[in-house]
């Protein structure tokens, strides 16, 4: 539903993004992870419109993206500022509905159903800044599930969390995006949650960031923070990708998952 | 938002009550010649009377009217001018020298221009307070724009809408506390213009007309009277915008204290 065809960015001179290239399938959870400052956030912009990249092609259902397009919806990190504190969290979960035509009593009825579905029900009434920063990050969420996008990006989503708040955003995350069957792309400087969210992992070089892994992530589900974790498929895929993000030369095929390098 | 508590409130009447006592005394022990320049007590009497005062309330009226009315038309003009200014960069910087060389100007000083060009006094007095009190709103409308966080638009963006939503839906509440602030400082500012304008090019109407009047007449109670009104409008005006900002922009506070 996703291609990305030699996309490249360059800010002036320096050179973010080199020909990346990337298909996606409906459904599909695939992780970029690469390292800070590689243009992961760049991608991942230049994908929603936000930015023009200065080359190569982002196709959306075959058709080349232009602007912002429909049926996407964005969760970044930093949820203190992509939420609107004048607005309360049945609001803000709201907002964007207003794209899809609907009256304020259905707004709010699916603004309801979302909170609900990421455990705020009860919250619904409260302003971002009356709320902890993974009860905020959760009406983040909700937010996009709300929109029912076709394509969910997400730009470490969960950078800005705690360690416990976000393994159960990780697995809310899983949870409620296999119950939508949306197309998720999650955006992450952590080798552990790519290979623990992903149905794929595609791993960026140092900047310019290109696709130098591409590996698809075989573990039986339900995924689970602890057994999965242990599970020596994760520890090996894990080691792999933390090889690659390095920029080490990857183990090919010796562990008998499939590492194809670019 | 300056913030009133209870006990700095106190204190403030105390002192003022202390200070009225200290000035009774004096001109009841003989400090000064009563029959020139009043006492307290006769000021604040005649101050409340005023009140009652058919001739002064005519004139109330006036200023009151003349002075919505600039209110108005500045935030008319100021509000969209600056949410321009403050999203369109090149228009911000175009204007930008203009607006350095204009704000300097004392109101005052334009209003023997301003009489030459109105040949009726309300828009006159309303041009001088319109364009003293432009200049707070507009500046912290720029502010304001400019302080909305770039992420915030972005999101907003991210869901499909476009530049006029954005600017509607962000922009604009996001800018909000600000624009209140120079909504609040432009009320005041107002009231001074609309007065001085008034004792200046005076007319029929109008407080600042009245105390003209009284002046002649060599009624200093009534003068010290009417001037005491003024200015208690003066706070009162601005303790009603300070309450409702606190009000309506507890976010904005709540967001100020959580950063520093
Ligand atoms: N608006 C911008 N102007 C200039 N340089 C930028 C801009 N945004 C990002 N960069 C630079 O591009 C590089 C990649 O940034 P980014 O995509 O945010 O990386 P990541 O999200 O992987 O950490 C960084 O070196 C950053 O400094
Ligand atoms: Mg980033």
């Amino acid at each position: 539903m996703l291609e990305l065809v030699d996309l490249s960015h360059t800010y002036g001179s320096y050179r973010a993004i080199d020909r990346v290239n990337l298909k996606v399938a409906q459904g599909e959870v695939v992780c970029i992870v690469g390292p800070s400052g590689c243009g992961k956030s760049t991608l991942l912009r230049s994908i929603a419109g936000l930015i023009k990249p200065t080359g190569g092609t982002v196709l959306l259902d075959g058709k080349p993206v232009d602007g912002s397009p429909e049926n996407l919806a964005v969760v970044f990190q930093d949820y203190s500022r992509s939420l609107y504190p004048w607005m309360s969290a049945v609001a803000n979960v709201g907002l964007p509905l207003r794209r899809r035509g609907l009256d304020k009593k259905r707004r709010d009825a699916a603004a309801m159903a979302a909170l609900e579905q990421v455990g705020l029900a009860g919250a619904a009434a409260k302003f971002p800044w009356e709320m902890s920063g993974g009860m905020q990050q959760r009406v983040s969420i909700a937010r996009a599930l709300a929109y029912q996008p076709k394509l969910l990006l997400m730009d470490e989503p969960f950078g800005s969390v705690d360690a416990q708040t976000r393994e159960e955003l990780e697995d809310l995350t899983l949870r409620v995006c296999a119950h939508h069957g949306m197309t998720i792309l999650l955006i992450t400087h952590d080798v552990d949650e790519s290979v623990y969210v992903g149905d794929r992992v595609v791993v960026l070089s140092k900047a310019p960031g290109t696709v130098v892994g591409d590996l698809p992530v075989q573990l039986p589900g339900p995924r689970d923070q602890i057994h999965t974790r242990e599970l020596d498929a994760f520890v090996r895929l894990r080691a792999e990708v933390g090889r690659l993000v390095r920029g080490m030369t990857p183990h090919r095929n010796t562990h008998g998952f499939g590492v194809e390098t670019r | 938002m300056p913030k009133v508590n209870g006990a700095s409130l106190l204190r403030g009447l105390i002192g003022t009550a202390g200070l009225l006592v200290v000035l009774e005394a004096a001109g009841r022990l003989g400090a000064w010649d009563t029959e020139r320049l009043p006492l307290v007590s006769t000021v604040l009497l005649r101050a409340g009377e005023l009140l009652t005062d058919p001739e002064f309330l005519v004139s109330a009226r006036s200023s009151l009217t003349t002075w919505a009315l600039a209110l108005l038309v500045t935030i008319a003009i100021a509000v969209p001018a600056g949410l321009l200014l403050g999203m369109v960069k090149p228009a911000e910087l175009a204007v930008r020298p203009l607006i350095e060389f204009l704000r300097p100007i004392p109101s005052v000083a334009l209003i023997p221009l301003v009489i030459l060009l109105y040949s009726e006094t309300t828009h006159m007095r309303i041009t001088v307070a319109v364009y003293a009190a432009l200049w707070p709103v507009l500046i912290n409308t720029i502010y304001g724009v400019r302080d909305v966080d770039p992420l915030a638009k972005e999101t907003l963006r991210s869901f499909g809408f476009g530049p006029g939503s954005v600017a509607y839906r962000v922009v604009l509440p996001g800018a909000a506390p600000f624009i209140a602030t120079g909504i609040r400082l432009a009320a005041s500012v107002a009231i001074v213009l609309v007065v001085t304008s008034e004792l200046i090019a005076g007319g029929i109407e109008g407080i600042g007309v009245y105390i003209t009047i009284a002046a002649s007449g060599n009624r200093l109670d009534l003068m010290i009277g009417a001037t005491i009104l003024v200015g208690l409008f003066g706070i009162l005006v601005n303790a009603v915008l300070v309450a409702g900002e606190n009000r309506l922009f507890r976010w904005h506070r709540a967001r100020a204290g959580a950063a520093t």
